[in-house]
């Protein structure tokens, strides 16, 4: 029954675009959001649970929830100048959500829930376009399924973590080279999916209040590799020869990773109205060294897609102001490092560095229910980029041009507390 | 504070809309400019090489990846509209005329375990294209497969009661009327800018049949021509005129290609002509029935009154003598009082066709059929006997040169050679005389010869495995049309002052596999 509706929700919220570095969604908490996507020092909200679990013992109710989702508009356009080629990803909403619960056991423990989906990417180009050997549409999507405690060591002091339980799933189509056709015309193509793909990590974190004012925070969540088997690649549109692959379906395997990913930071509230946040991220890609796909078939080589990203910081700042008893306004900003390499722009996950711009509002309609709202404009600079690691007859092919790309994330949540 | 929150959804939507966009778009026409020229209305006029006709048929991927096709996609970078061909029906490529096939269908390579077969064969099915469903036009593309260069302005060309001698089935499928030219209903469209590619036809018909035709220099009335024929010069460059002269009637500019050579088509490069491979033993004994030969004939001269010196001499030409390794073909000639046995052995630089029957040439064809009787004659001889008459006509019948149908002897090359040049004056002293684009296609072939590289690999002009050819030997492939389409493109650029982009080469196909053969 579980994985009945683990893969429910997967159909429902699969499409969340790449708006971060790599394929990591940072959308995880509409008030965080709202400031940058900073939380780690912040205890505000549910939220928490998420961004720093040691920080759910110093929140002040019982027991309380957040729940948002956040519509993901990216577009990403692409051209090369010496050939005059241009394409555009399609435009399709993703749904990023969030669940965050924390309770109260008593003053110094609490336990706490949260299931989020902090890696996905969905990218759609128009079929057979120019970088269609290295990918005509992608879609990733991973569930975070997280128990919590927190517990407090001292008035300053609180610790927290607890295991993730992740599941996901991927599907990925491309071309089979960059002419290969089969009798008709119809370029060849191969498909991968897998659906349920599962694995487990763990999280910890501590949170220090020095003074009342502020409130340091330390949160590490750990790599998780998803490792699909045995799932399921489709042949297809391949001529009838015995010099190139058959039609039909075998099964592939491939590792790809959710790197572990460090924050520090604080949040200090000089007075009732402010709070000032900052966090420093660290997300460790460079375990993404390389996606090789193996196929079951062993007359079909084994696909090796060299990623050779890089470990990349991103830096958030926020601040929230009380403007009336009901209405709390934030704003935000962040620069979010590329963890791609020169030379290993794929247009799969075509990011180069991103400013991101974020504001947003809490309504409180009553003493206990209160609508959280954000928005974030993604910004990213015009890029000559090229992949280099496509190879024909022994020989480097790069896929070059330059992309320029945004996206707009509308949220809404709420937050309700007993 | 409500009423801001109403307004949120509005300012949501607004930014939705806000796509990325480049500082130079070229989807917005900000990269590319069409300098004097103007694409709007492109017309190509031409032949099969026009139609984008390859692998010995016109199918729907060949007319796809056909060079004005590839080129309409760049001029609509700057203005171009859009490119119509006559296409298909299918993928398969044979026509049917009255619901009977009369051309074969596309060859592709087909293979067995992992391994090619040599030679190509046609894809099997049957198609679909009817040459008596007419096509409602005009097409930009006026390509037609076969064409020389008077058939462009010959009337009843499209003619379908004109079949199969007088009228072009291909044409038959789009002309415009019974009576029409293919140069009226290109020129009727107005075309804003051309591209000429003809006369290829005028000295292929003749090289892909081995020379069998005739060399029409000094007839100027094409009406008697046949198709094996190699049309006169000033036929051509009076055809020439008057094409460039109604294309370009109201264009802004145009572009002209050049003849390439025979000797870089694969159809005549890849059966070399001393791929006859010999044991020393072999050899040996080959060597051994020339000298049986010329003995043979020395006598048969001396018999009838010939002065003995002056019939060894005649003879001695067919002392031919053979090594181990590669030895070049015999061809038989004409006989005639220089060489009253009508065979020689080809010569540097003659070529044989690519539709030649390998297997005959390993079984002596184009040196000796060796039976055992021939052997039998051979060992009297060699044991000092006297043949019987009977016997010398055996050996002197055993000699099997190659037949004209399958190769270009020097005297046939020197005539394709003089037309071809003299065409392709005629072409470039055109192209200059009205201020077109020219594209040295014989240049561009060359290059391939020697092997022209591009990221992923390198285009050569051999056979199958070359990337520039298509498995007929004599069409391009999409990747040779991709050249030839950049060659166009950088023409265009310097005479017009534009600045289009060339095409990715790598992204276009060379030749097809499928194992749905026959």
């Amino acid at each position: 029954m579980k994985n009945f509706l683990i893969s429910g929700m997967l159909i429902i919220f699969a499409s969340a675009s790449v708006y971060a570095g790599g394929y990591r969604v940072a959308a995880q908490g509409q008030r965080a959001l709202a400031m940058g996507h900073a939380g780690v020092g912040v205890v505000n909200s549910a939220e928490i649970a998420f961004f720093n679990p040691s920080g759910m013992v110093y929140l002040e109710d019982k027991f309380t929830v957040s729940a948002g989702v956040t519509g993901v508009f990216s577009n990403v356009k692409w051209q090369n100048t010496s050939t005059g080629q241009f394409a555009e990803t399609q435009q399709g909403a993703g749904t990023p959500f969030y669940l965050h619960a924390a309770y109260k056991v008593n003053e110094w423990l609490s336990l706490g829930l949260s299931v989020t989906t902090p890696y996905g990417s969905s990218v759609e180009w128009e079929p057979d376009w120019a970088g269609s050997h290295l990918v005509n549409d992608i879609n990733l999507a991973a569930i975070f399924i997280q128990p919590l405690v927190s517990i407090k060591l001292s008035e300053h002091f609180s610790i927290g973590g607890g295991p993730i339980f992740v599941t996901g799933n991927v599907n990925f189509n491309r071309n089979a080279n960059r002419t290969l056709t089969d009798e008709q015309g119809n370029r060849s193509n191969i498909t991968v999916d897998d659906t349920g793909v599962s694995n487990t990590g763990w999280s910890g974190s501590f949170m220090f209040t020095p003074v009342k004012e502020l409130r340091i925070g330390f949160n590490y969540r750990s790599e998780i590799l998803l490792n699909a088997e045995g799932g399921e690649a489709v042949f297809s549109d391949f001529p009838n020869s015995t010099l190139t692959p058959q039609n039909g379906t075998t099964t592939f395997n491939a590792t790809l990773p959710l790197p572990a990913e460090l924050t520090i930071g604080f949040a200090y509230e000089p007075n009732e109205k402010w709070l000032f946040a900052f966090d420093y991220q660290r997300a460790f890609w460079d375990v993404y060294n390389s996606l090789d796909i193996e196929f079951g078939n062993p007359n079909v080589p084994t696909s090796i897609n060299p990623r050779n990203y890089k470990n990349a910081s991103i830096y958030r700042f926020g601040a929230q102001y009380k403007a009336t008893d009901n209405v709390t306004l934030r704003a935000g900003y962040y620069f979010d490092e590329s963890p791609v390499q020169a030379g290993f722009f794929a247009p799969e996950t075509p990011r180069n560095d991103g400013n991101g711009y974020t504001a947003g509002l809490s309504f409180q309609v009553s003493e206990k229910l209160a609508i959280d709202a954000s928005f974030l404009y993604l910004r990213f600079e015009e890029v000559d980029a090229s992949y280099d690691s496509y190879f024909e007859n022994g020989q480097s092919v790069p896929f070059s041009g330059t992309y320029k790309s945004n996206a707009f994330l509308p949220g809404l949540g709420v937050t309700y507390k007993l | 504070m409500k009423n801001y929150i109403k307004y949120l959804p509005f300012l949501a939507i607004g930014l939705l809309s806000c796509e990325p966009e480049f500082d130079d778009a070229i989807e917005e026409n900000e990269v590319y400019t069409p300098g004097e020229a103007d694409f709007s209305n492109y017309v190509s006029l031409g032949n099969s090489l026009t139609a984008g006709f390859a692998d010995n048929a016109l199918y729907v991927q060949g007319q796809e990846n056909s060079y004005p096709n590839i080129l309409a996609g760049q001029f609509e970078l700057v203005g171009g509209g859009e490119f119509t061909q006559p296409l298909m029906a299918d993928n398969l490529g044979g026509l049917l005329l009255n619901g009977t096939q009369i051309t074969n269908n596309r060859l592709v390579l087909s293979s067995n375990a992992g391994q090619p077969v040599i030679p190509p064969t046609p894809i099997a099915g049957t198609p679909q294209t009817e040459v008596t469903n007419k096509l409602s036009g005009p097409f930009n593309n006026m390509g037609v497969p076969g064409a020389k260069s008077y058939h462009l302005v010959a009337p009843g060309y499209g003619a379908a009661a004109g079949l199969p001698s007088q009228a072009n089935p291909y044409f038959v499928r789009f002309s415009t009327s019974e009576t029409t030219t293919v140069l009226a209903d290109a020129a009727a469209q107005n075309p804003s800018f051309f591209s000429l590619w003809i006369g290829n036809n005028d000295i292929l018909g003749y090289a892909t049949s081995g020379g069998t035709g005739e060399d029409q220099a000094g007839n100027l009335d094409p009406s008697t021509y046949g198709g094996n024929d190699i049309t006169d010069p000033n036929v051509f460059g009076g055809v020439y005129t008057q094409l460039i002269n109604e294309m370009s009637a109201n264009a802004s500019g145009g572009v002209v290609y050049n003849i390439p050579n025979v000797t870089d088509i694969p159809f005549f490069t890849t059966v070399p002509n001393n791929a006859l491979v010999l044991d020393a033993a072999t050899a040996g004994s080959l060597t051994g029935f020339f000298q049986a030969v010329t003995g043979i004939f020395t006598q048969g001269l001396i018999q009838q009154g010939v002065p003995p010196a002056q019939a060894q001499a005649l003879a001695a030409q067919y002392a031919i003598t053979f090594n181990e390794g590669p030895n070049r073909f015999l061809i038989d000639v004409p006989a005639t009082q220089t060489n009253p046995l009508g065979f020689r052995q080809m010569q540097e630089g003659e070529l044989l066709l690519l539709t030649i029957n390998q297997g005959a040439l390993a079984q002596g064809y184009g040196s000796v059929a060796l039976s055992p009787a021939v052997l039998q004659v051979l060992g009297i001889l060699q044991q000092g006997g006297t043949p019987t008459q009977e016997q010398a006509q055996l050996v002197l019948g055993a000699v099997n040169g190659i037949d004209d149908k399958d190769a270009l002897d020097s005297s046939e090359l020197s005539a394709i050679s003089n037309a071809r040049l003299s065409y392709n004056s005629t072409i470039q002293s055109l192209a200059q005389a009205n201020g077109l684009a020219f594209v040295d296609v014989d240049a561009l072939l060359q290059s391939v010869g020697q092997g022209l590289s591009f990221p992923g690999g390198i285009i050569t002009s051999d056979f199958v495995t070359g990337g520039g050819f298509s498995l007929d030997g004599v069409h391009l492939t999409p990747r040779g049309y991709a050249l030839v389409a950049n060659e166009t493109l950088k023409a265009i650029n310097q005479t017009y002052g534009s600045n289009l982009p060339e095409v990715n080469v790598g992204e276009f196909g060379t030749i097809s596999l499928s194992d749905n053969v026959n």
